[in-house]
């Protein structure tokens, strides 16, 4: 669409621009102003340059949160996004049952994180939760608290629950707004199941898509509350990403210098990742 | 390569259709020659993308059956029925370049590669595409993606019949003489049958060398574009085809002749047949003239509007309330007042409940 | 392709299972939920919700929530609706930078500023209110907002405007009554997804409150550490958080399948 150059404009995201800078820029400001001094905790604060960065960045800790959040983070991409997919390819076009589907598929979404957690806490204690339970009498030795391979197939599979939801219905979106001329087009052209997934379909959900891919790697990458209220990192370490990493870090120790350094680098890997992703997502799309 | 034979098709999207109105399609029977350019005519909702669709294969028919050649094809799959459909809105496979897209059918059922590379170019030839094969068909105008979908149909040699679904619709204007022409001379060098889904008189007119009008969900006539002109088998024909269309008369009848503002009219069929029927005479403005002064009879007129089309105008002109049109070359006189009009008894005819009188 | 119907109908079955768990929780007595697994409640009780309703420490949790995620709400899709036209129908100074920066705060993640909202809050005077929560969701709901509302309004032809000028409407007027309706759908889909993260997030929430707009998640994470562990008033509690999220699905369900979309595909 051609669009006019009218400076005007600017008055209207000046109300956008104003709440989120007062919400983004002077809390930046502060983490940026904590990450470059040194406290001894009475308030008075001295200049440390670029220490907290180095010694962030050295930490074996840190190393250690990255991973495992890099883990997790690839872990649930690679089964969401394929299985998201499959479901909305799966799911009817019409009829009285689309509602119905997509209200329940939707109803993990709304749930409060720590209710998601809290429910998935209790339906996979191993004596009087469900999934615990079941696994057990199975003959598994299941138990999420103790175990740490455990712990991390609770936390995807929690989150393979809360989050495939979003994935098939922006999927579905992109999937029921092609025009049915593509279909007969295609039936016409002899093409089979495959070839029309991935010459109709797949092109034509390629915005979704990103979205999707990149909402679900953001999201992913910030857990917090659902893995805290879970796991609480543990047992150990061993389910301890980033955002709990981190606030341990601030609130439990109260290291502020530190804290910061890693919220800024932090941020800074989203950044640059979902930058990744999106070009590649968009040059592929171009070329 | 098929002879087209549909026997006795209905079909409705209702699930139990009560009335006649219920109805998409109300009763079809009709045959297309094989090779022939044809047209499907007729106002939006008509029915004619239905037909389409149950020919393709897209829709199954309620009742009847769809015969190429004698092969009975009701149940088949569009895959299995070798046709080729071209859509109202451009259908290209985004991600792939022209090339890919034309050997897709190809591709497809399976065709070797070299085959495929020599059909592909042959038809890019065809379809004026050689030097853009190798280009993403995204890019391309609409023209362009409407090209290569009639070249993904042209690109089979099994193909019997090629639909065009009103595939001007999203054509810029000047181009669209340009591709109505392609057409044409396209179904002249590969003898296929076509079937031509429009609204529009003249691109149906222009392409076809059959013309199938449908109003309401049934066939009214097939004709050729002259046939149609001349001989209108029923009114909606009449004015459905021409600008303006056919005046449409009701008439009386004494005797057997039909009486139009207390005087007999001449007209070319017989009144047979038509008691208890709502009568009305019809005939088009061309046939339509002003008698001279010194003709005896004709109907009295007053002249309500005259409007200029270039090489003739339009005459509106009042009788007994009912408005007749007629065309007048350039040149010719318009009476002022006292005007008479004489109407051509061999273009004058009688039409019974809208169909022609026999 | 006949048996389609099974992966739908098995992954929601797998979705409804723990929500079962939950609800199966809120009706159980303490004692059973100690005394062993069991598939449904074998003393069905509901002194659960009755504790809930009665109590204002907990009901008003419900009512704190749904008032600072109902303020979000209607403030971030109020402010994004002028600044998604602007992105989709204006080019100026910054424009492109603009929107990617209001993109990277999406990015943020909540933790990284937990701490700093607690002191800026505090600093201007609103700590622990419901305006302190709306606002500090503003932060990832208006980039989102604005996202979601500009892809609608592009899929919406320029001439449309150009054709409402013609006819004499002001700008407001056009605005407010042709241009807003015709992205009703858009609207919706943004009201949902500020809706859904704003009551879904707590992080932030349960930071700027202490007491007086304290959310229900909050409360629950609190009962769960000083009155011991009352799995089945934690079940219940839960199970009413649900409850909103259903409501405002079932609002805009006619709305998901195309809505999802985005606006452009």
């Amino acid at each position: 669409m051609n669009k006019t150059v009218n400076q005007k404009a600017w008055l209207f995201v000046l109300p956008v621009f104003v709440l989120v800078a007062f919400n983004a820029i002077i809390p930046l400001m502060t983490v940026v102003n904590y990450s470059v001094q040194e406290t001894f905790g009475d308030n008075t604060f001295f200049w440390s340059g670029v220490l907290w960065f180095e010694e962030v960045l050295n930490s074996e800790r840190f190393h250690d949160s990255l991973f495992r959040q890099l883990m997790f983070t690839f872990s649930i991409l690679a089964i969401e996004i394929p299985l998201g997919i499959a479901i909305a390819l799966t799911m009817p076009r019409k009829g009285p049952w689309v509602p119905v589907c997509l209200v329940l598929m939707a109803l993990p979404l709304l749930i409060p994180w720590n209710v998601v957690g809290a429910m998935w806490n209790i339906f996979a204690l191993p004596d009087i939760g469900f999934l615990g339970y079941v696994l057990n009498a199975l003959g598994f030795d299941y138990n999420f608290t103790r175990q740490p391979g455990d712990a991390w197939f609770t936390l995807i599979l929690m989150d393979v629950w809360h989050w495939t939801s979003l994935v098939v219905l922006l999927s579905y979106a992109g999937l029921v707004s092609i025009p049915d001329a593509y279909y007969q087009a295609a039936k016409i052209d002899g093409a089979k199941g495959w070839a029309i997934f991935r010459h109709i379909q797949l092109p034509k959900m390629k915005r979704v898509l990103t979205i999707a891919v990149l909402l679900r790697f953001m999201d992913s990458f910030m857990i917090y509350t659902e893995a805290s209220v879970l796991t609480g990192g543990g047992p150990g370490n061993s389910t301890t990403v980033l955002s709990i990493d981190l606030v341990k870090i601030a609130l439990g120790q109260f290291d502020l210098g530190p804290a910061a350094a890693m919220s800024l680098i932090y941020f800074l890997i989203i950044l640059l990742l979902s930058w990744v992703f999106y070009t590649l997502m968009m040059r592929n799309e171009e070329s | 390569m098929a002879k087209i034979t549909l026997d006795g098709i209905r079909h409705s999207y209702m699930e139990n259709p009560v009335e006649e109105a219920d109805w998409a399609l109300k009763q079809v029977d009709l045959t297309w020659d094989d090779g022939g350019a044809y047209a499907l005519l007729g106002p939006s909702g008509c029915g004619k993308t239905t037909l389409l669709n149950i020919i393709s294969g897209l829709l199954r028919p309620r009742r009847g059956s769809i015969l190429f050649d004698e092969t009975d094809v009701t149940p088949l799959p569009p895959d299995q029925r070798h046709i080729a459909q071209v859509f109202q809105f451009p259908v290209v496979y985004d991600t792939m370049t022209v090339y890919d897209n034309l050997a897709f059918p190809l591709r497809n059922r399976g065709v070797d590669p070299a085959t495929v590379d020599k059909r592909v170019r042959e038809v890019a030839e065809f379809i004026d595409m050689s030097h853009r094969l190798k280009e993403r068909a995204k890019g391309l105008t609409a023209d362009g993606k409407q090209k290569i979908s009639l070249g993904r149909g042209l690109v089979r040699t099994d193909v019997n019949v090629i639909m065009f679904d009103e595939p001007l619709t999203v054509i810029d204007p000047h181009l669209k003489w340009q591709l109505r022409s392609k057409l044409k001379e396209l179904h002249q060098r590969v003898k296929r049958t076509m079937i031509y889904v429009t609204h529009d008189q003249t691109e149906a007119l222009t392409f076809a060398d059959k013309v199938v009008v449908m109003n309401l969900g049934e066939v009214v006539q097939v004709g050729t574009p002259v046939e149609l002109f001349e001989k209108p088998h029923h009114t909606f024909v009449g004015h459905f085809i021409g600008s303006p269309g056919m005046n449409v008369l009701p008439c009386a009848l004494d005797n057997g002749k039909p009486i139009l503002a207390g005087q007999p009219v001449a007209i070319a069929n017989q009144a047979k047949g038509t008691d208890g029927k709502s009568l009305e005479i019809g005939i088009r403005p061309e046939f339509v003239s002003f008698s001279g002064p010194n003709e005896e009879g004709g109907l009295p007129v007053q002249i309500s509007k005259v409007s200029d089309a270039g090489r003739f105008r339009i005459v509106e002109t009042k009788c007994d309330g009912q408005t007749v049109r007629l065309l007048v070359g350039e040149g010719k006189e318009i009476p002022s007042d006292g005007a008479r009009l004489r109407f051509d008894p061999a273009n004058t005819r009688l039409y019974a409940d809208g169909w022609l009188a026999e | 392709m006949r048996k389609s119907w099974i992966v739908p109908t098995a992954y929601i079955a797998f979705l409804m299972l723990p929500i079962y768990w939950l609800v199966n929780m809120s009706f159980k007595t303490t004692n059973e939920i100690l005394g062993g697994f069991s598939l449904y409640p074998k003393e069905f009780t509901l002194d659960n919700y009755v504790t809930i309703f009665t109590d204002p420490t907990w009901y008003m949790g419900y009512v704190n929530s749904l008032t600072y995620v109902g303020i979000n709400t209607v403030l971030s899709v109020a402010v994004a609706l002028p600044a998604a036209y602007a992105f989709s129908r204006y080019r100026f100074v910054g424009d492109k930078h603009l929107f990617f920066w209001l993109l990277t705060n999406r990015m943020a993640p909540p933790a990284v500023f937990a701490l700093p909202f607690f002191q800026l809050y505090s600093a201007v005077g609103l700590f622990d209110t419901h305006i302190a929560v709306a606002l500090s969701h503003t932060l990832f709901n208006i980039p989102l907002a604005v996202w979601i509302l500009e892809g609608f309004m592009s899929g919406v032809p320029k001439e449309l405007d150009e054709t409402a000028y013609v006819d004499g409407h002001s700008f407001w007027g056009f605005f407010l009554k042709i241009f807003i309706p015709t992205i009703a759908a858009g609207i919706g889909v943004a009201c949902f997804f500020c809706f859904m993260f704003s009551w879904v997030e707590l992080l932030l929430a349960k930071t700027l409150t202490a007491v007086e707009a304290k959310p229900i998640a909050a409360t629950m994470t609190r009962t769960a550490s000083t009155s011991g562990y009352e799995l089945g008033l934690l079940a219940a509690a839960g199970t009413l958080t649900i409850v909103p999220g259903a409501f405002v699905i079932y609002f805009v369900r006619n709305y998901i399948a195309k809505g999802f979309a985005l606006g452009r595909v």
